[in-house]
């Protein structure tokens, strides 16, 4: 019985997840577009953009191979199967023990690797830049992710993120200056990461910053749709990363009650909105940054990780 | 007893080598004559390295309690020579095994298209022998002759291709950097065996030799196996090598061969030389984090599709230290625990690597075969015309870059895991060290990735560049058989990994005293290294998880919505260009990683030519890399030579006077420094 419960429960956040992540792009959106004084489209726009480009026929390049064809259903699963794992309104999710938070930052990794291929299955000029540019962000973000996860994983003495989560909640953490500079880094990748504004435009693939969305220029239809979702799916993710770690209040333990879990949705809700909003207010204040500019910054996240865990391993209170 | 076994498989291995030449060299050596030679050449190799396989796996499962230890009458006349399986050596006949009869399997089918069998056959057997030896050797003059004689058969085997200049030049380094590694390694077995000249291990065991010639003996060995295994500054050779030799034999010596010195590294430093210092592994953790980064730095400037597999098995060799390397840093505090999971994270990593590389070399091979060149920018869109080998590449590279759920994701977890227990060891110098490696470690994890999704992407999609890539055939079935093993023994050491953990209990415990909790009892068939409240992952549901949602998703959009297909020209924004040069190539692919890393790294410049409006001269880009440690550590060597033989060659030209003068004063000097010795 228990065991059905919990099970109940994790597919109750695989469908949330699902569906709000939809919901959270759409809501960035119209917020970017009320900050320039835009109607901007309606806060569903993405669900009906997603209903509308499954129905559609998938027009594939003639040289396009099976891997292409697989590729969107990969990258999809990849990133749910890892979206699924974080906590979101409850913490002790019955699978969280199959995949830590190295197994979840690599299972993003495994997604993205199967994308820069898909880049360059068709054989053109914009795919082949896409590709080579994300990986280049990549092979900078990826270190500077796993030297957050080092710092945490110190701090907290796990990698479990529900044991991790339950440790920033507990009196024992305090502030620490490992945990601001942590805080700090994983900003900066989570933005590099969902190929935000100021290290690439969500919204086009005709300016020069040309890496995600000219990585995925050759899709259309289904497969359009689910790369979509699972970019919204990743934005989703990291804010509830940064959520549960670093603002850890309301998550409901593993056996907490009704009301203790629908607090927990509601905060969640409350989270993913101001990080909604942080993200789309910071993307509007600040100018795109030109693409070998990128490694300065993502570098510059990679040594505050760095310093956070070498302060770790020097001492155990910073 | 099984010791006995294995030495009569070795001894069927050697002896295949005249019977190649036999049936090789018979009267008209034509086409039929020679395929002969090669399916029992390959067959038999295959058919025992199976069986030895088969005994190192009794040896590690049954009898690692009690090593098995045989004294043959050969050798040094007052102690013969000593063959013992113990646990180590048992994983590791497991693994030279695995990787021999695949390449066997593999070469009943690429065999066949070599140009020239009989530089081949006869060496063949004979290398995979040496390995084998040099893994049972139990005293250092049997394991020092091994040692030579897998150098030199595989030698053999790089220059089998002597027409290519290049090959040649490729084994001439190799034999100098051979031959130095040993130089290195008999010295080492000198100091350890001490005045008396106690060569059997066991001796060695016994005795602890005093801390600083510890020292000096872990510094020789880290040059002699190191050189052999490919650690910055001394993998020269390894990128020249490994590719110039038939594909089956490039992915012995990566795959295996390196692993053959990463067990005379572990051998010596963890068995014979006793208790660690607590600075060794300062030494072995930076040399292993700067080649895991250097290695994998090198394979992204490369376009050639084998040195760059060659070049990344620097990098797993870098990985493979840092794991040895934090083993030894928590042997010398006395955390036993902890070293057993660090040294378990290395030796699951030897594993994998020795699978998934051979895969790739044999991928690599096939794809020589199907369009004769090994260059990346003349290949593309194989994917069409050899989907299975493509297939199967693509296994071996998502494993190589350490992508769950496949295997080489498992042992950098477990390094990742090792590194996070090292805070609380009390050396400062560690305490600094270890994140510094831990970030090298998570850069080379990402440039692999970046650096697989070229190389498979450059070469088997895309649209094909050359006639020779649009003409390619799939491959055989022997090769593509030997392939898909592989690939499958990626997935399965990926989703069972408890399995591999267990399997190197008696290994970690002989060498640390310790080892990893018992895995096979963990629920759900996960790992949890130390305890599940601190970490656990589980291959199998993660693997299970995305199939799932993966074909769940499939499913609903085709049935719910729509699963109609329209095949069309590509898009390209509107502007898709049918010449398959507007596709990115392999250096293109490369450019941003190179202006990031590179420019400091190698040095690397890009040069312009634009010709002045009106003149005809084409435009050109030319992108210039210095390759920096061969400058600093190589050049200065061999221009010193070259300087020292140029200035001594005065002496081939001496009166026999004047050499007897030479040797009388020689002789006269050698007296002097004996009397004055004290």
């Amino acid at each position: 019985m228990a065991l059905i419960r919990e099970l109940a429960f994790q597919g109750a956040q695989m469908l949330v997840v699902l569906l709000l992540a939809p919901l959270l792009t759409g809501f960035v959106r119209k917020v970017k577009a009320r900050l320039l004084r835009r109607q901007g489209p309606p806060l569903l726009q993405p669900y009906l953009d997603l209903i509308r480009l499954t129905r559609k026929d998938v027009v594939l390049a003639n040289n396009a191979s099976w891997l292409f064809r697989a590729i969107p259903y990969i990258v999809f699963a990849g990133t749910w199967v890892a979206v699924s794992l974080v906590p979101t309104f409850r913490s002790g999710l019955v699978f969280s023990w199959s995949a830590d938070l190295i197994a979840i930052i690599a299972l993003l990794g495994s997604a993205r690797f199967f994308l820069a291929l898909a880049g360059l299955d068709v054989g053109t000029s914009f795919g082949g830049i896409g590709s080579s540019r994300e990986v280049m962000i990549a092979s900078l973000a990826e270190p500077a992710m796993l030297m957050i996860v080092f710092t945490l994983a110190l701090v907290a003495g796990s990698t479990q993120l529900s044991t991790m989560a339950a440790f920033m909640v507990s009196p024992e953490v305090g502030l620490r200056v490992s945990l601001g500079l942590a805080l700090i880094a994983l900003l900066m990748v989570a933005i590099a990461e969902n190929a935000r504004i100021p290290i690439d435009n969500p919204a086009t693939h005709l300016e020069l910053t040309m890496v995600h969305e000219a990585m995925v220029l050759e899709y259309s239809g289904r497969h359009l749709a689910l790369i979509e979702l699972s970019a919204a799916l990743k934005l989703l993710l990291y804010i509830s990363l940064v959520g549960c770690l670093f603002t850890p209040w309301g998550i409901a333990g593993p056996d907490a009650s009704v009301q203790a879990i629908a607090a927990g949705a509601v905060l969640y809700l409350a989270k993913l909105a101001a990080g909604g909003f942080l993200l789309a207010l910071f993307e509007t204040a600040i100018a795109k940054m030109r693409v070998f500019r990128v490694p300065a910054f993502l570098g510059a996240a990679l040594m505050l990780g760095l310093l956070a865990t070498l302060l770790l391993f020097v001492s155990r209170s910073l | 007893m099984m010791v006995v076994y294995a030495l009569y498989g070795v001894a069927a291995l050697l002896a295949l080598a005249p019977i190649a030449i036999v049936l090789g060299a018979a009267p008209r050596t034509q086409g039929p004559v020679l395929g002969v030679a090669t399916s029992v050449v390959y067959g038999a190799s295959l058919i025992v390295t199976l069986s030895l396989c088969i005994i190192a796996l009794l040896s590690l499962f049954e009898y690692s309690q009690s090593p098995s230890l045989v004294t043959l009458p050969l050798g040094l006349p007052w102690i013969g020579a000593h063959f013992r399986i113990d646990a180590l050596a048992a994983f590791f006949l497991v693994v030279v095994n695995l990787g021999g009869a695949a390449a066997s399997l593999f070469a009943l089918g690429y065999g066949r298209h070599e140009h020239s069998p009989l530089r081949v056959l006869p060496f063949y057997p004979a290398y995979l022998a040496a390995m084998n030896l040099v893994v049972m050797a139990d005293d250092a003059f049997s394991f020092l002759v091994s040692w030579e004689f897998m150098s030199l058969t595989s030698w053999a085997l790089v220059v089998a291709r002597h027409q290519v200049r290049e090959n040649l030049r490729a084994g001439y380094i190799y034999l100098l950097m051979a031959s130095f590694g040993t130089l290195a390694l008999l010295l080492s077995f000198g100091l350890l065996a001490g005045p008396d000249g106690h060569y059997a291990f066991d001796a060695m065991r016994a005795s602890h030799p005093p801390a600083a010639l510890a020292a000096l003996v872990l510094l020789l060995v880290l040059v002699g196996a190191g050189s052999k295994a490919g650690v910055v500054p001394l993998h020269a050779w390894l990128p020249l090598a490994h590719p110039a030799a038939p594909s089956h034999v490039s992915a012995l010596m990566s795959g295996v061969m390196t692993k053959v010195a990463v067990y005379g590294f572990v051998r010596i430093v963890f068995d014979l030389l006793g208790p660690p210092d607590w600075w060794w592994s300062m030494v072995v953790l930076g040399v292993g984090g700067i080649t895991a980064v250097m290695g994998v730095l090198y394979a992204l400037m490369e376009h050639d599709l084998k040195r760059l597999l060659a070049y990344h098995t620097v990098e797993n060799i870098g990985i493979i230290f840092i794991g040895l390397g934090l083993a030894l840093a928590f042997k010398a505090h006395g955390m036993p625990l902890a070293a057993a999971l660090a040294l378990t994270a290395g030796l699951f990593h030897v594993f994998n690597h020795s699978v998934f590389k051979s895969l790739l070399f044999f991928g690599a091979g096939s794809v020589l075969n199907a369009t004769g060149t090994r260059d990346m920018e003349h290949l593309g869109g194989l994917i069409h015309r050899m989907p299975q080998t493509a297939f199967v590449f693509l296994v071996g590279c998502v494993a190589i870059s350490a992508l769950p759920p496949l295997n080489g994701f498992v042992s950098e977890w477990l390094t990742f895991q090792a590194i996070l227990l090292s805070p609380q060891l009390p050396s400062w110098g560690l305490k600094f060290m270890v994140p510094a490696v831990g970030a090298l470690l998570a850069l080379s994890a990402a440039l692999a990735a970046a650096c697989f999704v070229k190389a498979f992407g450059v070469s088997f999609l895309g649209r094909a560049r050359t006639p020779a890539a649009a003409r390619a055939t799939e491959t055989d079935s022997n090769s593509l058989a030997a392939m898909y093993f592989l690939a499958a023994l990626c997935l399965v050491a990926g989703i069972l990994p408890g399995f591999i953990i267990d399997a190197l209990a008696p290994v970690t415990k002989s060498l640390v005293g310790f080892s990893m909790p018992h895995q096979a009892g963990v629920e759900w068939l996960s790992i949890v290294p130390i305890a599940e409240s601190r970490s656990s992952y589980n291959g199998l549901l993660v693997f299970v998880f995305v199939v799932l949602s993966g074909s769940i998703a499939a499913f609903a959009i085709h049935r719910l919505a729509s699963d109609k297909l329209r095949r069309a020209p590509a898009w390209d924004c509107g502007y898709p260009d049918s010449s398959s040069a507007t596709q990115y190539t392999a250096s293109s692919f490369a450019q941003p990683i190179r202006r990031v890393y590179g420019t400091s790294v190698f040095h690397a410049r890009e040069i312009g030519e634009m010709p002045p409006p009106g003149a005809t001269a084409p435009a050109r880009l030319k992108v210039e890399l210095r390759d920096l440690i061969w400058i600093a550590a190589y050049a200065p060597v061999a221009a010193a030579i070259d300087y020292a033989a140029e200035k001594l060659n005065v002496l081939q030209f001496l009166t026999i006077r004047r050499y007897l003068s030479l040797v009388f004063t020689a002789l006269v000097l050698l007296l002097l420094v004996l009397a004055i010795w004290p």
